[in-house]
Formats: C-alpha cells, sequence, structure tokens
C-alpha cells in the first residue's frame, strides 16, 4: 500500500522536499505518515492536514492510494 | 449562479465583475443589493516594507475548498450568486488579490454572506503569502492580521 504525501509552503522548506512516496504495509494515521515523512516525530499543532483534498485529523487513518497534505496556516485573501 | 476562479495572471476585480453580469443567466433587476470585497497588497507588513509577494495555493483542494464554502454561506444566507476570483503566483503592492461579490435581493443579507465568505476565505482556503522585503530577505506569512 502506499500514499502520496505534499508539504506546503514554509514546512516544505522546513522538511527538504515537497512531495514523497510512502509505502506501508499495516494500517497508519496520518500523523505515522508525517513521522516517516517529514523526519520529526512531533507534528507542531500549528499544521493542518488533509487526505484526499479535505481537511481532515492527525489520528484519522489513511488509506491506500490518499493524497496527504501537510501546511501551516493558511495566509490567503 | 457560482464562479470561482484562480487567476495566474493580473486580476481586475471591475472587469471581472462586469463580465460575469453580462452572463445571460445574470438578471439585473432581480437583485437589489451588490455587496463586493477587493483585498490588494500592501507595500508593508510586520514594520516591514515588502516589494512583491509569492502566492502559493494547493492546486485542486484550494478550487474544491472556496466551493465547499460558498455551498455553505449559500445555506446560510438568501443569495442569488457569488462571484471569486482570487491571485495566485507573483505579485505586487497595489495588485488586487482577491474579489468576492454577492448578489441579494436586499443589502442586509449580501454584506453579511460576503463579509462571512471572506472571512472563511481566510481561515479555511488552502493560500500562503511568501514575501520578498526592501532588503531583499524573503519570508513566509505564519498568519493573518485580525482583519
Amino acid at each position: 500500500m502506499s500514499v502520496k504525501v505534499l508539504f506546503f509552503a514554509s514546512l516544505r522548506e522546513q522538511v527538504g522536499k515537497g512531495q514523497a512516496i510512502l509505502e506501508y504495509s499495516t494500517p497508519i494515521t496520518a500523523l505515522q505518515v508525517w513521522q516517516l515523512t517529514s523526519g520529526k516525530d512531533l507534528m507542531p499543532n500549528t499544521v493542518r492536514v488533509a487526505i484526499n483534498q479535505s481537511y481532515s485529523d492527525a489520528n484519522t487513518g489513511v488509506q491506500d492510494g490518499d493524497e496527504v497534505a501537510f501546511f501551516p496556516p493558511v495566509t490567503g485573501g | 449562479m457560482i464562479q470561482i476562479q484562480l487567476q495566474p495572471k493580473v486580476l481586475d476585480p471591475f472587469k471581472a465583475i462586469q463580465i460575469f453580469q453580462s452572463q445571460p443567466e445574470f438578471k439585473a433587476a432581480h437583485y437589489g443589493a451588490n455587496a463586493i470585497f477587493i483585498g490588494t497588497m500592501r507595500d508593508f507588513n510586520e514594520g516591514d516594507d515588502v516589494v512583491a509577494m509569492h502566492l502559493e495555493h494547493y492546486a485542486g483542494m484550494t478550487e474544491r475548498q472556496l466551493q465547499a464554502l460558498t455551498l455553505k454561506v449559500l445555506e446560510q444566507y438568501p443569495v442569488e450568486h457569488v462571484l471569486i476570483e482570487h491571485r495566485v503566483g507573483d505579485i505586487v503592492p497595489a495588485d488586487p488579490i482577491v474579489v468576492v461579490a454577492v448578489w441579494s435581493a436586499h443589502r442586509k443579507s449580501a454584506f453579511a454572506a460576503c463579509r462571512e465568505l471572506m472571512e472563511a476565505l481566510k481561515r479555511e482556503a488552502p493560500f500562503w503569502k511568501h514575501e520578498v522585503l526592501s532588503n531583499g530577505t524573503k519570508r513566509w506569512v505564519e498568519h493573518n492580521t485580525a482583519g
């Protein structure tokens, strides 16, 4: 199983990459996706999580083929 | 009608509104109120001079989110039409960043829906501002102003 992982804006710079493919074999949550791809154990509480382009929770389980995105507070408008 | 567009080139809010109103589905005599918010780029932020900015977005999610926020506002207020255009890419001070326009029968719902939609966009739409300061340094805007 695998998920596509995206990092945006300042998080992309902190993590050092904009995207990654994570392969896994047992069920995992978005938080575990973060830990396995960002190189950081803790997720700052300002980080927002989206699964398949909808806001989600870090404790939500991901499914094979999902797009999981992590980004800082939004600043549009 | 709901029209949501991300604009990679120059955004002309008044032209966008004019084009929107020229569509056959737009019945001008049906709406007594049109509330418009236009956001433009400032040349200062957090006490520093800002000379340019890059607007990053999450392609796909941004459009979906703006659509969802619009539908939510339409459930709350008797609004007939919504137009949202938002710049992406590189901009300079005074450039328009966003236009949110709503048409309703009366001003109360038009003002309220326009305000609510703009505030929801600021909170929920995945855009990020990357500023270039006058001394050449670049930084991410980490939070919105209070409003």
